[in-house]
């Protein structure tokens, strides 16, 4: 079994680390890669460790761990609320909304929540101060166990335009842990994946053998050099054949940790939400040794 | 021009190995890949000709004039995206942080900041015998959504005479799948047969329902787990969502997408699921 | 008639064209009054105010049409802000309409995307009113 799984550390001089206390994000350019895959195994081969599901609009961690003693704490974000009684109808606050969250009529200020950013101008800037502020929920963090990995994820309510208070909430409950922390990113390269990898030590890019996947495999390429993150890859999926992502690494000097084969068993167990480490002993100890050979700090 | 705009909810799926194929086989003359952030339609459609390029306005950013600044650090206090930092005794502001909200502009006694207009994206299209609508958005961008509307606009000011527009689309729920909702006459939703396909899935078909645009499914690689496909199938009856077929996995997806060329140019069993399916879809738009 | 009665009458006559006049607002694609209706409220880039009692047209810019969310709030101000009474349009979003209604400005749907067509099928009472209002866009620039 173990021929079609191999390991190829391609920059051998790296200090062998503690795999504790290492915080690791791991992302991909494309959707479907296998970064949850990575992610819950990487978490559940450890002695112990924290899974984090940044992926807020459509979390998948938790279906694989099913954590139980499960707490819930909601995420909110502040709104503006008009006193009108103060109110002079002087326009400041819908003039200077730049979301046009704001407008007078009949000499009334209307609010609208869904569009707010919550950036507070309104609140600052209005001159009679009869602007004040309300909680506003725009998602859940749940934390819970499951065997030897603490697992929290972050859920963004449907129609709520950006997760991104939701993971700042989950980089404050991430940054004062020592144990080792595997940060499960969402896909792409917009500015969620960019504060999902805020508190990263190291970011691991997983990437599928085809066009498509290497095409996106440069835009993360791009992003963790550009916030000077260490990191590696992991090609997922692999078939024979050409591997255009395999290329694109070789070509850039790019550290290849891991090469995981296309595997039917593995898939089967995939999509049945089962953990793979957590069923065969030869996957457990081929993510054991992907988390020994994770380099240190810096590079 | 009837518009089909293809989903997923889960990425990987297959959506634009689905969409290229339904492309050749439609012979359309109009489509579009509002998978702004990570478009790969491009790809597989053979573009050798330039497109027309167009710069895509996001929210402005904030710049200090440390000329002009005092040094206060109001800004950085009353900045509620934690985007202005002090490095060096200069107050700066993180780019990707910034959502262009204007508050410490306004706040500056120094006048030393000001919101400029920001290129978050560019805008593309493609113009042979067909119109070819796509984007990328900048790395680090949060306007993802606007962006998508620029893009089925241009397929729309393009005014091509064709019956069929195919439009790829994102992964996700969120911001640039709503956008691309607006408008279309039907949406096809392509599953994959997994826990988390599924549960992707049902979040997809709700966002559809609550646009009330008529929803149709169909399952890739459905041989992986005959079981979950099952179980998508008898989630469409529950929702009362026309299913329109099963596509098996096939080793020749991915040798076809890196030659640069769609499926149905191979003679697999793959190509003959995909024309089944697409025969399906497209009589019921039509109907 | 007295000289007061005569005043009056004019008077009333005037009152009375004022309060019959009605400021109309379109949403169109040009600057001319041959142009089509824009499909879109929000982010339509010109608006014609009509008013029925001069027969005159003008064209307002919409400066929503930059924004990146929340255009139907900003566009319903500005025609709010001309006072109009009348709003003509194909569509309209759950924001927008919520900022019209307090206004008491009428949504009616257009019939076609002809501007001739639609003023004159106004003035002969042959228009509905617009009552499937779309959900709004959430920041997605919606259209």
């Amino acid at each position: 079994m173990a021929s079609y799984l191999y390991l190829m550390i391609s920059m051998p001089d790296f200090t062998i680390m503690e795999e504790s206390k290492m915080k690791i994000a791991v992302l991909s350019g494309k959707g479907g890669t296998g970064k949850t895959f990575i992610s819950v195994n990487l978490a559940a081969a450890s002695p112990k460790a924290i899974y984090v599901d940044c992926d807020v609009e459509e979390p998948n961690g938790h279906i694989f761990f099913r954590p139980k003693e499960l707490t819930y704490e909601i995420v909110s974000v502040m709104t503006p609320v008009v006193d009108h009684s103060k109110c002079n109808g002087c326009r400041t606050c819908v003039e200077f909304c730049k979301f046009n969250a704001l407008a007078y009529i009949n000499k009334k200020i209307m609010i609208f929540d869904d569009v707010c950013h919550s950036c507070g101008g309104c609140t600052i800037l209005c001159p009679e101060k009869a602007i004040s502020e309300k909680k506003k929920a725009i998602g859940t963090i749940q934390k819970g166990i499951s065997e030897n990995v603490k697992v929290i994820t972050g859920m963004l309510n449907t129609g709520e335009s950006s997760g991104v208070p939701i993971i700042k909430k989950l980089n404050e409950d991430i940054l004062p842990n020592t144990d080792l922390t595997i940060i499960d990113c969402p896909p792409g390269s917009a500015c969620i994946v960019i504060e999902s990898i805020k508190v990263a030590d190291y970011c691991i890019l997983v990437a599928e053998p085809t066009l498509f996947g290497c095409h996106n495999l440069n835009m993360v390429y791009k992003l963790v050099q550009l916030f000077n993150k260490p990191f590696g890859v992991v090609l997922n999926k692999c078939i024979e054949g050409e591997n255009p992502s395999e290329e694109f690494c070789t070509k850039h000097g790019i550290p290849i940790l891991l090469q995981i084969k296309f595997c039917s068993d593995l898939g089967r167990i995939n999509s049945n939400g089962l953990i793979a480490v957590r069923e065969k002993q030869e996957y457990k100890d081929l993510f054991s040794l992907l988390l020994k050979s994770l380099p240190g700090g810096t590079v | 021009m009837k518009k089909l705009l293809i989903l997923s909810g889960k990425g990987g799926t297959g959506k634009t190995t689905v969409a290229s194929a339904f492309i050749k086989l439609s012979s359309a003359k109009a489509f579009a890949d509002c998978d702004v952030d990570a478009p790969n339609l491009h790809l597989i459609m053979q573009q050798k000709l330039e497109p027309k390029k167009i710069d895509y306005l996001g929210m402005g950013k904030a710049k200090i004039d440390s000329e002009k600044c005092v040094n206060c650090g109001l800004c950085q206090i009353k900045c509620s995206f934690d985007a202005i930092k002090k490095y060096k005794e200069c107050y700066n502001v993180d780019a990707y942080s910034c959502e262009g909200c204007g508050v410490c502009e306004a706040i500056c006694y120094a006048r030393a900041i000001k919101v400029y207009p920001d290129i978050a994206g560019e805008l593309m299209l493609y113009k042979n015998d067909f119109t070819f609508s796509t984007a990328q958005l900048k790395m680090g961008s949060g306007t993802s959504g606007k962006l998508v509307t620029e893009v089925k606009k241009q397929l729309d000011l393009a005014e091509i005479n064709t019956k069929i527009a195919i439009i790829d689309g994102s992964p996700g729920i969120g911001c640039p799948v709503i956008a691309s909702l607006s408008g279309v006459d039907m949406v096809l939703i392509v599953s994959e047969p997994s826990l988390s396909g599924i549960s992707d899935m049902k979040r997809i078909i709700s966002t559809a329902q609550k646009f009330a645009v008529k929803t149709v499914v169909c399952v890739n690689k459905y041989d992986t787990n005959l079981e979950n496909t099952i179980k998508i199938e008898k989630l469409c009856e529950e929702f009362e969502l026309d299913f329109v077929g099963r596509i098996p996995f096939d080793s020749n997806v991915v040798k076809a997408v890196n030659k640069g060329k769609s499926i149905v140019e191979f003679d697999c069993l793959a190509t003959d699921a995909i024309k089944s399916v697409f025969d399906k879809t497209i009589n019921i738009l039509n109907t | 008639m007295t000289y007061v009665h005569l005043l009056q009458s004019i008077l009333h006559k005037r009152m009375k064209a004022r309060i019959n006049n009605m400021k109309i607002a379109i949403p169109v694609d040009d600057k001319s009054i041959e142009s089509k209706v824009c499909i879109s409220f929000g982010r339509t880039p010109y608006f014609l105010i009509y008013e029925t009692d001069t027969k005159q047209s003008v064209f307002l810019d919409n400066n929503a049409i930059a924004s990146q969310g929340g255009a139907g709030i900003k566009a319903a101000q500005a025609i709010v802000d001309e006072g109009v009474n009348i709003l003509i349009t194909p569509r309209c979003g759950e924001n927008a309409a919520e900022v019209l209604k307090p206004a008491n400005i009428k949504l009616y749907k257009t019939v076609n995307d002809s501007i001739e067509d639609n003023i004159e099928a106004f003035t002969n009472g042959k228009l509905s009113l617009l009552d499937d209002i779309h959900a709004g866009f959430h920041n997605h620039g919606g259209k």
